[in-house]
C-alpha cells in the first residue's frame, strides 16, 4: 500500500491503523494529525484504517507571527 | 484622573496591550528575553510539519516556559478548507479555543482573502471557536466578521512584515468610531514604537505585532521600547487629545506682560 506522510511517499506492508503509522515513524508529542486534509482528533487515530493513496499531515508546534 | 477600560479578549482580562509573535529572531534565547522585555501576555505560534527543520520540542518548552497565553495562528493557508482543518488541529495541540484566523488571498501583499474569511469565520464559530480574524482595514468586513459573532478584529496596519506603519489611519479609525464596543486590535505592518503609540492614540485596544521586534538590530531593547509605546499611546487614548486649531495661541499668559506693545 502507498500512502504519503508529510509530503514522502512511504509504502506499508500490509493494512495498517493511522496511529501505528504514525508511531512506527517516531512521532514525539505534541501533534495533530489531517488525515486527506481533514482534522483527525486524538481519540480516533487508532480506529482509523488507511487506504491505498492516503495522505497524512503530523503537525506540531512552530514559531508564527 | 480619567480611569480605563480593561482590555480584554472573549472575556479575558489582560494587563499588556502588546500582543507579540515567536518568529524570526535571531535564536531561541533572544526570542525568550524579547518576549519577556515586552511584558505580552499573549504570544503567537503556528503548526507545520514535524519532520520540518525548524519544529521542535525545545520551541515549545521554551514557550511554555515562559507563561505566556497562546494564540496559535492558520498562516500560509489559502483556503477554507485549509483553515478550518489547520485551527482544528492548532485547538488539540494548543489547547485553546483561540485562533488567530490568516487567509491568504494574493502572494504579492499577502492581503487577507475577505470573501473567504467570512465563510471561515462561519464555520469555526459553528464549533465552537473564538476567532481573531486578521483582516484588511475594510469597515463592511469588520461589521460581517462582527455580525458573524467576532468579538475581537485585527484590521491590518500594513502588509506583513512591510514596517510601514499605518497605512490608512482614516479606515482605521472609522473602524473604530462604528463598532465602539469591539476589541480592536491593528495587526501586521507595524515597524516602530510611533506606529503602536499611533494605534493606540486612535483607540485601538491592542496592538499585535512580530517583525518589528525580531527584526530590530537588539530585539530586547525594542521588545522594550513597544512595551513603553503602548503604554504611552493608551494613556494618551484615555487622557483626550486637545483639539487641533488653525491659528497660533500662545500658551504664556501675556495679562501683565513687561514692554506690551512698547514702540
Amino acid at each position: 500500500m502507498n500512502i504519503s506522510y508529510n509530503g514522502q511517499a512511504l509504502t506499508l506492508s500490509q493494512p495498517h491503523s493511522l496511529l501505528e503509522v504514525i508511531e512506527a515513524q517516531g512521532a514525539k508529542a505534541p501533534y495533530a494529525v489531517a488525515l486527506n486534509g481533514q482534522f483527525v482528533p486524538r481519540s480516533g487515530l487508532a480506529e482509523q484504517r488507511l487506504q491505498e493513496g492516503d495522505s497524512i499531515e503530523l503537525l506540531s508546534p512552530i514559531q508564527g507571527g | 484622573m480619567q480611569t480605563d477600560m480593561p482590555f480584554t479578549v472573549y472575556g479575558e482580562q489582560f494587563d499588556s496591550r502588546l500582543l507579540i509573535g515567536s518568529a524570526l529572531y535571531p535564536s531561541p534565547e533572544v526570542m525568550q528575553q524579547s518576549l519577556l522585555a515586552s511584558q505580552a501576555q499573549i504570544v503567537t505560534v503556528s503548526l507545520r510539519r514535524q519532520n520540518s527543520v525548524s519544529a521542535g520540542d525545545d520551541f515549545w518548552q521554551l514557550i511554555k516556559d515562559t507563561g505566556l497565553r497562546v494564540l496559535p495562528n492558520t498562516a500560509g493557508c489559502h483556503s477554507v478548507k485549509e483553515v478550518v482543518t489547520l485551527a482544528q488541529m492548532c485547538r488539540e495541540v494548543f489547547a485553546t479555543d483561540w485562533i488567530k484566523l490568516e487567509l491568504i488571498g494574493d502572494e504579492y501583499n499577502l492581503q487577507p482573502d475577505p470573501i473567504a474569511l467570512l465563510e471561515a469565520t462561519e464555520i469555526l464559530i459553528k464549533q465552537g471557536f473564538k476567532v481573531l480574524p486578521y483582516c484588511t482595514d475594510d469597515l463592511v468586513v469588520c461589521q460581517r466578521l462582527a455580525d458573524l459573532g467576532c468579538e475581537v478584529l485585527m484590521p491590518w496596519g500594513a502588509p506583513i512584515g512591510t514596517g510601514k506603519g499605518l497605512l490608512n489611519p482614516y479606515n482605521l479609525q472609522t473602524i473604530r468610531e462604528r463598532l465602539p464596543n469591539h476589541t480592536l486590535i491593528v495587526d501586521a505592518g507595524l515597524g516602530l514604537p510611533s506606529h503602536a503609540v499611533q494605534a493606540l492614540e486612535l483607540g485601538y485596544d491592542a496592538v499585535l505585532l512580530n517583525s518589528a521586534i525580531a527584526g530590530a538590530g537588539c530585539p530586547v531593547t525594542m521588545a522594550s521600547a513597544f512595551h513603553h509605546a503602548v503604554v504611552a499611546g493608551r494613556a494618551a487614548y484615555v487622557a483626550q487629545a486637545m483639539p487641533e486649531k488653525e491659528v497660533a495661541a500662545p500658551s504664556t499668559p501675556t495679562m501683565g506682560m513687561p514692554f506690551w506693545h512698547q514702540n
